[in-house]
């Protein structure tokens, strides 16, 4: 187990040096700096500024400097929110962000799979075309319309919950948002769990409880431990989607997240924070896909860690 | 395979539903030809002493502006005809290009393993740790918008999927039997590739395309929503989508008309994305 874990990180090494490697020279010969939008100013200050951030130095060595910080955990300043370090701005940003996820994922899985499962037991009836009419809506409404959309009726119409802004984590202010990031995925969740239980409820064992006179609630349990394995394989293609799914909805919102710092350093040439967030997405979304590899062989004792 | 072959008519034939998705699929395709002839104005001309004008089917609707008008006084009926034009361009070159190379790289991988096997497979991993709206955003803020970069950063979304895919078909459909008799006759690896290989691993290819149309929709709209697609005065789903997000209380046709657009084409492509892979794919059951 242990050593699975290790040989797994291990393996995804070269992969985030790549990553890091081809943005890091990829963001540099772009034209333009990040000082350029800085009106009239004197050169010597400008020289200043460049010797500061290291910008003088040639671009190999700015390489080596950015990797032997990165070694130490050091991810540098950045260069738009200026006496902000990129560790301070993920250390505010980071929780704000990784709350709306967590939230959003067992939303999506709590509503995904029951709904999933209320269809798979009532196969091709009135309630299953509904679940899947609304599961495929779910699936192709974009988030930047479902956004408004919620905004227009529950924030503007019924005046129930604020239109935008965070207030600090207020319980209001999170549900558009969250609700906004879980629906595609709930929609995704509860199509996988209603096709892999219709499979599941077909098989002997099933068959066997059922025969033997148990109700519905215990055959399902047990039906359902086979039947999660596609949506614990989705698990890590979901945290991916979500976190796409954040930097826009975190704009309709105006939430302070990590997609919201990443689009505004995007634009104002922000090299460090930039680099930063591809590093930390990359680095989660590998750690992710480890957890639900780990997760999916205690589901299902046939797939070996190896 | 000839064409009856591979749409075997006893398979899911097409439900009323499909069809109507067809069609829509088609008139967004007929629109999009024919924008020049269809939008009664040009996108770009302003009528500022119209402005907010709603559809025509509202109190204080006009017939001369069907789909009412924007901010700027803007006919809603041309911006949308245009929009359209542009976003399904965008999304079905981006596709095309994703497509095209994935497939490429796919099928190189599977073919001659070994050194390009690995290369290829780091790319497509390097691609799934980093999601592709992250490099497009990157990219698109780093180098400035310019219309072919942004074609190709959407068509980023998926290639790794397809690489996936015409690998693993390839390394498997490499070991039927058919592909060793024609490799013992003496064929060239190219013939093999070309003229066996791809032609029967295609269909699986096209029914990914078809899944994949509607998640590069939603990236160029999504990118041109929040400002690093098409520019203004330009016009895409996404940006009158995020123009008139700014106006929802007051106008609320200038947001919600293209956000209807993208549902009813994403979702018709889906669809049909479904329906195709239930035809084509044998180990689908097409009861469910």
């Amino acid at each position: 187990m242990i050593s699975f874990v290790l040989r797994r990180l291990l393996s995804a090494l070269p992969t985030i040096f790549i990553v890091v490697t081809v943005s890091f020279f990829l963001i540099r010969v772009a034209p333009g700096g990040p000082f350029d939008g800085e009106s009239h100013i004197d050169p010597r200050i400008l020289e200043n500024l460049k010797r500061v951030y290291q910008l003088d130095q040639p671009l190999w060595m700015q390489y080596w400097l950015f990797l032997k910080n990165l070694a130490h955990g050091d991810l540098g300043p950045s260069f738009f929110f200026k006496d902000f370090t990129v560790a301070q701005l993920f250390a505010v940003s980071l929780p704000v962000s990784m709350e709306n996820g967590a939230a959003a994922l067992a939303l999506a899985l709590a509503f995904g799979i029951s709904l999933g499962t209320v269809a798979a037991l009532r196969q091709n009836h009135g309630v299953d075309h509904a679940v899947m009419g609304v599961a495929t809506i779910g699936v192709t409404i974009p988030n930047f319309v479902v956004g408004p959309l919620l905004t227009l009726i529950f924030a503007l119409g019924l005046s129930w919950l604020p239109a935008g802004g965070w207030n600090n984590g207020a319980f209001a202010n999170r549900v558009l948002p969250v609700v906004t990031l879980a629906l595609p995925q709930m929609a995704v969740i509860a199509r996988l769990t209603r096709a892999s239980l219709i499979e599941a409820l077909r098989a002997n064992h099933i068959r066997t409880l059922r025969a033997l006179g148990l109700p519905t609630t215990t055959v399902t349990l047990h039906a359902l431990r086979g039947a999660l394995l596609p949506v614990v394989s989705y698990l890590g293609p979901a945290a991916a989607n979500l976190m796409t799914g954040s930097v826009v909805v975190e704009r309709i919102f105006g939430i302070p997240g990590v997609g919201r710092y990443f689009v505004d350093g995007a634009l104002s040439r922000d090299y460090t924070l930039v680099m930063g967030t591809v590093i930390l997405i990359s680095v989660f979304v590998i750690v992710f896909n480890l957890i639900v590899d780990i997760l999916y062989s205690f589901l299902d004792p046939r797939v070996r860690m190896e | 395979m000839s064409v009856a072959e591979a749409f075997p008519a006893r398979r899911g034939a097409a439900s009323p539903v499909v069809i109507v998705c067809i069609l829509w699929l088609v008139t967004m395709v007929v629109v999009a030809a024919g924008a020049d002839l269809i939008a009664p104005t040009h996108y770009t001309t302003q009528d500022l002493t119209a402005r907010f004008r709603p559809p025509a089917f509202l109190a204080g609707g006009d017939l001369r502006h069907l789909l009412g008008t924007d901010h700027l006084g803007r006919d809603m009926l041309s911006r949308l005809v245009y929009a359209v034009r542009t976003s399904i361009l965008i999304a079905f070159f981006g596709t095309m290009i994703g497509a095209f190379f994935g497939t490429m790289i796919g099928v190189a991988a599977g073919r001659l393993r070994g050194p390009v096997d690995l290369v290829a497979m780091t790319l497509t991993d390097m691609q799934t740790a980093l999601p592709a709206m992250f490099v497009a955003i990157t990219f698109l803020a780093f180098f400035g918008n310019d219309i072919v970069l942004f074609v190709v950063m959407v068509s980023l979304d998926g290639w790794e999927r397809y690489a996936r895919l015409a690998r693993g078909l390839v390394v498997s459909e490499q070991a039927t039997d058919y592909v060793r008799a024609v490799e013992q006759l003496g064929a060239r690896s190219s013939r093999v590739v070309f003229r066996h290989l791809l032609p029967n691993i295609l269909a699986s290819l096209v029914v990914q395309a078809t899944l994949n149309f509607p998640q590069t929709i939603l990236l160029e709209t999504s990118l041109s929503f929040l400002g690093l697609g098409v520019q203004p005065p330009g016009t895409s789903l996404g940006l009158m989508l995020g123009e008139g997000r700014l106006h929802l209380l007051n106008a609320w046709w200038i947001a919600v008309l293209p956000g209807l657009v993208i549902f009813f084409t994403t979702l018709a492509m889906s669809l049909f994305g479904d329906w195709l892979r239930d035809r084509l794919d044998p180990t689908v059951d097409p009861t469910r």
